[in-house]
C-alpha cells in the first residue's frame, strides 16, 4: 500500500497573521488527526520513542488516535509529558521524534508534533485534563508532608513540580517575575504559544496542590540555604539560561538596540503592543535587523513584523542550512515577509549624535571546516565590510545561565560557562540541591529541559525515600 | 496563633515629604528581612502596570516593613502615588541589586541630590555604624523639595545643604559644595553620590582630579531587574554591564554617563504621551 501524503496543519492566512498576535498554526480537525495517525507504520523498532527526550510512547498514542480514542491517547502522552499542549507546539520535532521516523525514507515523517498538539487541545476543550488532575490528587500517595522547593517556573520547574506533587510531596514553586511560566510566558510569543495554554498548565499545577509564589528571587529574597533551613527537604534549581549574550562589539549600548529577551519580554509579558493601554512602551523602527538564527531570532523578527515594522531582516553569520531554528518557524517567518541576510556578521553598531542606532557595520562570511557543533565554521572575508542600515536592532545570539545563584551560593559549583555542574543523576555539589534544564544544559529546548527535569525529580524522590538526604 | 496584621505588599503608612515626593511603608517581611543599603525593589501597580525600580530607603525587620520614597514623574509613579494606606501594591520583588560596600574607610562624603537623598540615607547610616566619619551633602532645587534633612542629620557627623535657588543652605549644586570640601584639603577616603544622572556625572568630574574613590548608584531604565533582559545595561570601563545584577553601585570614574543619560531618555516621547493620557483619563 503506498504511503499517503502527510496532512499539514492549516495556518492562519498571512494577511491576517501579520496584523495580529493570533496563533498561526490552527491544528487538526478530528478527521485530519485520524487520517494523519493512520500514516504511522507502527514499526517495531520505534525510533521515535528514542528520539523523544522524555520517551513518550509515540506509536501507542498515535494508534489510539487512529482508532478515534483520543482520551486514551491523551493518557498515554501524559504518562511521560506534563505539558503536551506546549511541547506539541514548540518542540523541534524535525531534530527529535520526526527526524528519526522511518517514513523519512519514503515520504515526509508522521506529523507527531501536530498529533500531540491535537490530543492535548482536545483534552483541554473537553475538560478531561481537569478531571485527570483531580483523579491524580485523589490517588496520590501521602509522603508525610515532606516539603520540596522548586526554583523557577519554566519547563524544567513545571515538570519537577508536577512529578513531585503527584508523588505526594508538598511543593512550593518560586518565580522571580510576577507571572509563572518562565520562558513560556516571557519568551515565546502568543502567535506560537498562546498564553492561555501556559496558564492552563500552571492552573493544572495548582490543582495538583503546588503552591506558586511569584515575586521571589532566590539568591536575593531567600537564599538556597534559607530554604534548606526553612524545612524544605530538597531544593530543585530550574532557573534556566536567562541572561542574554551581547556580541561585545562597539556601540551595543546605543538606543534602540534590544536583547531579544528584552524585546520579547516587553511584548509578551508586559503587553507593550497594547501601549498606552498598558504602561510598558516599545520602540519599533522602519527597518529592523534581528541578529541570530535560532528560534528566538525568528520569534523576535515575526514579532517586529506584527508591531508594524516596514522591513525586517535576519542577519545570520552562516547559511540557512545551519540555522538552529525550527524549520516551520523559518518558513513562517519567510511567509510573513522576513528577509534573510545570510553569511553576515555585525562588527559595529553605528549611532547618530543622540546615540540612536542608524546602522550596523557588517562583514561578509564564508563557510570553512566544520566546528565542534558539526556545523561549518563561518570565516570573515577580508575587505568585505559594509553598512547595513537599520533603526532597530534585536540581538538574539543566545543566553548564559543567570549568574545570581552561583554568585550568592558558592557551595554550588558551576563550569566556566556558568552552568551548574551535576552528577549523572542531577545532584549539584551542594547536598539536597538538584538542578536541571538550561541552568545545567546551557541552551537547550523545552522538551530537553523537561527530560532532565523528569530525571531530577526521580533522583529527588529516590534520595528522600531511601533516606539518603 | 498571631493574627497577621497586614496583607503582603499593603501600604501601612504614607507621607508626602514634598510636593509630588511621597514616602510609603510597605508590609513585606521577606524583603524587610534581607534588605541592605544600596538595594532596590521592582514595583508593578495593576495588571497594565510597568515594572519600575525604586530604592529601599529604610527597613524595619521586626515589623516587616520597607520604606520607599519616590517622586511622581511618570504614569507608574503617579499610579503608585494614588494608592493609599490599606491598599496593596500588586507586585513587589526584592531586595534586588548588590548591597553597597560598607566598611570602615575613614572619612566618607555622602552626596544626595533630589529624591536620591532617600537612597543615600541608608548608605550614610550603615557607613556611620561601621565607624566612618560621615560628611553628607544634600541638595534640591529649593527648600520645599529638600527631603530627609533630619534623617540625614542623625546619621552624619556633618551635614551640608545646597539649593539651586539659595532658599536653604548654600546657593548652588551639591557638586559645588563637594568641590569646595575637597579643595579645603580635607582628606577624604571615599565619596558616594546618588541622584540624577547629570549630578552623579558632575560629582565624578569633581572628584577625578583629587583621585578620590567615588561610587555612584546608577538609575538606568530597567525591566526585569534580575539579569534576564539587559534593558539596564550601561558602559563601565568600556564593558557592557547590567545595573541590576552587576550594580547598581559602580566606580564613578569608569561609568560612561553620556550613554546612561541618552538611554534614560530613550522613551521620553512615550512617557509623555502615556502620562498625558493618564492624567486626562484619571483626572
Amino acid at each position: 500500500m503506498p504511503v499517503k501524503d502527510r496532512v499539514e496543519m492549516r495556518k492562519l492566512p498571512v494577511e491576517k497573521r501579520i496584523r495580529s498576535f493570533e496563533e498561526v498554526a490552527l491544528g487538526y480537525t478530528e478527521e485530519e488527526a485520524i487520517q494523519e495517525a493512520k500514516r504511522c507504520l507502527q514499526c517495531p523498532p520505534r525510533p521515535c520513542v528514542q528520539g523523544c527526550p522524555v520517551g513518550i510512547e509515540i506509536p501507542r498514542f498515535i494508534k489510539k488516535i487512529a482508532e478515534g480514542d483520543f482520551l486514551s491517547a491523551y493518557k498515554i502522552i501524559k504518562e511521560r509529558n506534563a505539558i503536551p499542549a506546549i511541547t506539541g507546539r514548540v518542540c523541534p520535532q524535525e531534530h527529535q521524534c520526526e527526524g528519526v521516523c522511518v517514513l523519512n525514507k519514503l515520504k515526509k515523517p508522521t506529523a507527531i508534533g501536530a498529533l500531540e498538539r491535537f490530543v492535548a487541545d482536545w483534552a483541554l476543550k473537553e475538560g478531561v485534563a481537569k478531571e485527570l488532575a483531580e483523579k491524580e490528587i485523589a490517588n496520590r500517595p501521602s509522603n508525610g508532608n515532606i516539603k520540596v522547593a522548586v526554583v523557577g517556573s519554566g519547563p524544567a520547574g513545571i515538570t519537577v513540580a508536577a512529578d513531585l506533587a503527584k508523588l505526594g510531596y508538598e511543593v512550593t514553586m518560586f518565580e522571580a517575575l510576577h507571572k509563572p511560566g518562565g520562558v513560556l510566558m516571557y519568551g515565546i510569543p502568543e502567535f506560537r504559544l498562546p498564553k492561555r495554554i501556559v496558564e492552563y498548565e500552571i492552573d493544572y499545577l495548582r490543582r495538583l496542590g503546588v503552591d506558586i509564589e511569584t515575586n521571589v528571587l532566590i539568591g536575593r529574597t531567600y537564599t538556597i540555604k534559607d530554604l534548606l533551613e526553612d524545612g524544605y527537604k530538597a531544593v530543585f534549581l530550574g532557573t534556566g539560561a536567562g541572561t542574554p549574550k551581547f556580541p561585545g562589539i562597539p556601540g551595543e549600548t546605543l538606543v534602540n538596540i534590544y536583547s531579544a529577551n528584552e524585546f520579547l519580554t516587553r511584548v509578551n509579558l508586559m503587553k507593550a503592543y497594547l501601549f498606552p493601554q498598558y504602561d510598558t512602551p516599545i520602540k519599533i523602527g522602519k527597518r529592523v535587523a534581528v541578529i541570530g538564527g535560532g528560534n528566538v531570532a525568528m520569534d523576535a523578527a515575526r514579532t517586529a513584523v506584527r508591531l508594524g515594522a516596514e522591513e525586517v531582516y535576519i542577519l545570520y553569520r552562516r547559511t540557512e542550512e545551519e540555522m538552529p531554528a525550527r524549520r516551520e518557524e523559518v518558513i513562517n517567518a519567510k511567509e510573513e515577509g522576513v528577509k534573510f541576510q545570510l553569511l553576515t556578521q555585525p562588527i559595529r553598531f553605528i549611532g547618530n549624535k543622540d546615540d540612536i542606532l542608524t546602522g550596523i557595520e557588517c562583514i561578509r562570511m564564508q563557510l570553512g571546516e566544520p566546528d565542534a557543533t558539526g556545523r561549518r565554521k563561518p570565516i570573515p572575508v577580508p575587505g568585505s565590510e559594509f553598512i547595513f542600515e537599520a533603526d532597530t536592532a534585536i540581538i538574539a545570539i543566545g543566553a548564559h545561565p543567570n549568574p545570581l545563584i552561583a554568585r550568592t551560593t558558592p557551595e554550588i559549583k558551576v563550569d566556566e560557562e556558568g552552568r551548574v555542574i551535576t552528577d549523572s543523576e542531577l545532584r549539584t555539589s551542594m547536598k539536597r540541591v538538584y538542578a536541571a534544564g538550561d541552568i545545567v544544559l546551557g541552551e537547550a529546548t523545552v522538551i530537553e529541559a523537561m527530560g532532565t527535569g523528569r530525571r531530577a525529580s526521580q533522583t529527588i524522590h529516590r534520595d528522600i525515600s531511601e533516606g539518603r538526604i | 496563633m498571631v493574627r497577621q496584621l497586614f496583607r503582603l505588599n499593603e501600604i501601612v503608612e504614607k507621607k508626602e515629604l514634598a510636593p509630588r515626593i511621597k514616602e510609603i511603608k510597605v508590609y513585606n517581611p521577606r524583603i524587610a528581612a534581607k534588605a541592605r543599603a544600596g538595594q532596590f525593589v521592582i514595583v508593578k501597580v495593576g495588571e497594565e502596570g510597568e515594572r519600575i525600580p525604586l530604592t529601599i530607603a529604610d527597613w524595619d525587620r521586626e515589623k516587616g516593613l520597607i520604606t520607599i520614597v519616590f517622586q511622581e514623574v511618570g504614569v507608574s509613579t503617579y499610579k503608585l502615588g494614588r494608592l493609599g494606606v490599606g491598599d496593596v501594591i500588586t507586585d513587589v520583588v526584592g531586595p534586588l541589586g548588590n548591597p553597597s560596600e560598607i566598611e570602615k574607610f575613614g572619612t566618607v562624603v555622602c552626596v544626595g541630590g533630589g529624591v536620591g537623598i532617600a537612597a543615600i540615607y541608608p548608605m550614610a547610616k550603615e557607613l556611620k555604624k561601621a565607624g566612618n566619619r560621615v560628611i553628607s551633602i544634600i541638595g534640591a532645587r529649593n527648600k520645599d523639595l529638600l527631603i530627609y534633612e533630619e534623617e540625614m542629620r542623625r546619621v552624619s557627623d556633618e551635614l551640608r545643604i545646597t539649593t539651586d535657588d539659595g532658599s536653604k543652605g548654600r546657593k548652588g549644586f551639591v557638586s559645588d559644595e563637594l568641590r569646595d570640601l575637597l579643595n579645603s584639603g580635607l582628606k577624604v577616603d571615599r565619596v558616594i553620590a546618588v541622584g540624577p544622572a547629570i549630578m552623579m556625572k558632575t560629582c565624578a568630574d569633581v572628584t577625578r582630579p583629587f583621585n578620590v574613590k567615588t561610587i555612584v548608584s546608577l538609575n538606568s531604565l530597567m525591566l526585569c531587574g534580575m539579569g534576564m533582559c539587559g534593558a539596564c545595561r550601561v558602559e563601565v570601563g568600556g564593558k557592557t554591564r547590567f545595573v541590576c545584577v552587576d550594580g547598581p553601585d559602580f566606580d564613578a570614574h569608569q561609568v560612561n554617563f553620556d550613554v546612561l543619560i541618552k538611554r534614560l531618555n530613550a522613551y521620553k516621547a512615550e512617557e509623555q504621551l502615556a502620562l498625558k493620557r493618564f492624567l486626562e483619563v484619571k483626572a
